[in-house]
């Protein structure tokens, strides 16, 4: 199929652009102004952003083990529905990928690119290190536990010196589990009152402020999952100034709620790390605008609805977050086209070493936005619905996804 | 009102008309057939998810003076070791057919989710350390009964206030009353950010003794006391307890309370727990009034006998 996108304004190497857009065969063809159809199938762009898919640091695909939460099919289902080209599956499966055939086992090329990351240890246990070689030579470029803090500093120092060697990062759920044992929100005012036992903002901090020094010893690159406090963007903005190699995530709900939420009880705000303070909150929106916060990573963690239909403490952590990223994202924070993409495609690809860049003749990873089109989030692709954003009209529209496979979105009849 | 689910919802005027209530009867409750048809024909669901026994026993004696109908769900041999869940316990209790729930659960928000999955009304009788706020009135109404006012009074609430829903619901009422609150307990018991509670702290019971009308004394649990929370029982007691010399340094007409079950020799001297001050066994006797209170204003929109 021979496919002209028209009248957008497309990511090239020298900025946003008016161009016309051929994909022909799985990558962009031509990229040029005034390009007439001739049997193509001519895709209207008009008002939209054209740039690279979306990248995701941060998905839980749940497969194996717990695929009445959401499996591969669904998870990039939900994934494309989202405008993501490329998903790091998180390793926190049952079995957790600890070792290199479970790798290879969840890794998928098409439609989109489904990326395994690894355990930093057996069974994300803490105690003895995952298969790293057996890992590394099946893919994996990322590894974490996340869900679950390495928590030994000597262990995770070993881990970092390993997966150095080898070229990768590794990348911390910060988590103090002394600090943060049998919490279940943000430790502050709301916490106080609800009589619910908090996760402090402190728990996140030293375990980053810790890990930074093991960089500095290790010299291993390390990527910060879901960074959710003010103190944390301080602490990175000072490592980077440092000049060592780190990292850092943070997640649309991040960006967009606070922990006033969970005075509903709702356990629809449960998530690790929590929702914090309004003064967070703009800290976080502060460092993506400037980039002490390279990427966006959804940190989608479907759950089904009879595992939140408990209490908000019994409730299982986290909210799906494929299908609303970008949508939340462009709410939350005001971005230019060019950062815009840059936050959820070209910098994340970049933490992994990938080199996803503007639009180029070659390039395969391509999705439509309308950052103005209007659309409600009522048909989820996920298998799960837990979302704050559920049945509600939410701003920016992903319209076409384009991937080696072709043109991979579907319609709202569900049609390709 | 539908609900009684946080203290959070009544206002001054809420408060002193469930007192007002309550004051009538406790004058049922003296007589020679302690009992009203008031709540004849219905039935009052009890879900209780916690060890409560005195709770639960104060709402079913407050059903049956009321003349309703009692169905009990309680944690010991019922499907929860099966592992079925709140809301499906809650959905077949419904279909029972009760016109009131009342949830006691370890959980905080658990009688909220209960009014959401059945759209009955609800009680709160101690969700987590969240609220409980039957209890916070039956306390309101022993004091103003006492005293004959709660605005104004002074009163210090002592020990585990971190992990208490009593604290929380007393404290709420005592503040939309006017009595003026100072929580008194180690810091690792005092709240977490307590500044956002609004009221006074102490570090130590002496500094509170010679200008309080009420010592609200806490229960304890021992077992935190193996240096998780604190070093040691003894130095709880030195710090905090309400030993008989401090009883006696209490201003004349002061009263001592406290929810219950009591460790004696812990938070409270036995003999003051026993003496002329206490005001407990009033508390439980206030509680069923105030309990029949309650129900009878979420299911009837008449005046009492
Ligand atoms: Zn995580």
């Amino acid at each position: 199929m021979r496919y002209l996108i028209t009248g957008g304004s497309v990511l090239t190497e020298s900025g946003p652009e008016d161009v016309d857009v051929e994909f022909v065969d799985g990558s962009v063809t031509r990229l040029e102004a005034g390009i007439q159809p001739d049997e193509h199938q001519v895709i209207d762009a008009t008002d939209s952003w054209v740039g690279p898919g979306f990248f995701d640091l941060h998905t839980h695909l749940r497969e194996p083990g717990q695929e009445w939460k959401e499996d591969i099919a669904s998870g990039m289902a939900a994934a494309i529905a989202g405008g993501f080209t490329s998903v790091v599956a998180m390793p926190n499966t049952d079995p957790v990928i600890d070792a290199g055939h479970l790798a290879r086992q969840i890794t998928r090329h098409e439609p989109i690119r489904v990326i395994p990351s690894g355990a930093v240890t057996l069974g994300q246990e803490g105690t003895q290190l995952a298969h790293l070689d057996d890992l590394w030579a099946a893919g994996v470029r990322l590894f974490t536990d996340d869900g679950y803090t390495v928590a030994d500093a000597g262990l995770l120092r070993r881990a970092m010196e390993y997966v150095a060697q080898l070229g990768g990062l590794v990348a911390q759920h910060a988590e103090d589990p002394g600090l943060c044992r049998n919490g279940h929100m943000h430790e502050g005012s709301v916490s106080s009152r609800l009589g619910i036992t908090g996760l402090p903002a402190a728990g996140e901090e030293v375990i980053i402020a810790r890990d930074l020094k093991l960089v500095e010893l290790t010299g291993c690159r390390y990527h910060i999952q879901h960074a959710s406090t003010a103190a944390t963007v301080e602490l990175i903005r000072s490592a980077k100034h440092a000049g060592l190699p780190v990292t850092a995530e943070v997640t649309p709900h991040h960006l967009m709620l606070d922990h006033r939420e969970v005075e509903s009880m709702d356990p629809v705000y449960k998530m690790y790390p929590p929702l914090r303070t309004p003064d967070d909150v703009d800290a976080l929106r502060a460092a993506l605008v400037d980039g002490t916060i390279d990427a966006v990573g959804t940190d989608h963690a479907p759950h089904a609805a009879f595992e939140k239909d408990v209490t908000f403490e019994e409730a299982p952590r986290g909210i799906v977050g494929l299908e609303t990223a970008a949508s939340i994202v462009r709410a939350a924070v005001e971005l230019d086209q060019t950062s815009f993409f840059e936050r959820m495609a070209i910098a994340p690809g970049g933490v992994l070493g990938e080199a996803a860049g503007p639009i180029v003749v070659g390039s395969s990873d391509l999705v439509v936005f309308d950052p103005e089109a209007e659309w409600t989030f009522d048909r989820p692709r996920s298998k799960s619905a837990n979302s704050p954003w559920l049945n509600q009209r939410l701003k920016g529209t992903v319209t076409q996804v384009f991937t080696r496979s072709g043109l991979v979105s579907t319609d709202e009849e569900g049609e390709s | 009102m539908r609900d009684l689910l946080s203290v959070d919802d009544l206002d001054r005027a809420a408060i002193e008309d469930l007192l007002d209530l309550g004051d009538d009867f406790v004058e049922v409750l003296g007589r020679d057939v302690p009992k009203v048809p008031a709540l004849r024909g219905k039935t009052i669901g009890l879900m209780f998810y916690e060890p409560s026994t005195r709770t639960r026993l104060s709402f079913d004696r407050a059903a049956k003076a009321l003349s309703a109908d009692v169905l009990t769900f309680t944690v010991g041999g019922s499907s929860v070791s099966k592992g079925e869940s709140l809301k499906d316990t809650a959905l077949t209790l419904k279909a029972m057919g009760p016109h009131l729930m009342v949830v006691r659960h370890r959980a905080t928000g658990a009688p909220w989710r209960v009014r959401d999955w059945t759209a009955l009304p609800v009680v709160n009788a101690g969700d987590g350390a969240h609220q409980h706020p039957t209890q916070a009135l039956l306390d309101l109404l022993t004091l103003r009964r006492h005293f004959g006012k709660v605005d104004g009074l002074r009163v210090a609430i002592v020990g585990d206030i971190r992990h208490s829903r009593v604290a929380r619901s007393l404290a709420g009422s005592l503040q939309t009353m006017g009595s003026s609150v100072t929580l008194v307990a180690p810091s690792t018991l005092l709240p977490i950010h307590v500044e956002s509670w609004e009221v006074d702290t102490a570090g130590g019971i002496d500094q509170v003794l010679g200008e309080v009308d009420v010592v609200y004394l806490l229960r304890i649990q021992t077992e935190r006391g193996g240096g998780e929370v604190f070093p040691s029982v003894a130095e709880y007691v030195s710090r905090f307890g309400l030993t008989r010399r401090r009883a006696d340094l209490l201003p004349a007409d002061s009263v001592v309370m406290h929810p219950g079950p009591m460790n004696r020799g812990v938070e409270i001297d036995p003999q003051v727990a026993d003496g002329p001050r206490a005001l407990v066994t009033h508390q439980v006797s206030n509680g069923i009034a105030v309990r029949m209170a309650v129900l009878f204003r979420l299911l009837t929109s008449e005046v009492p006998e």
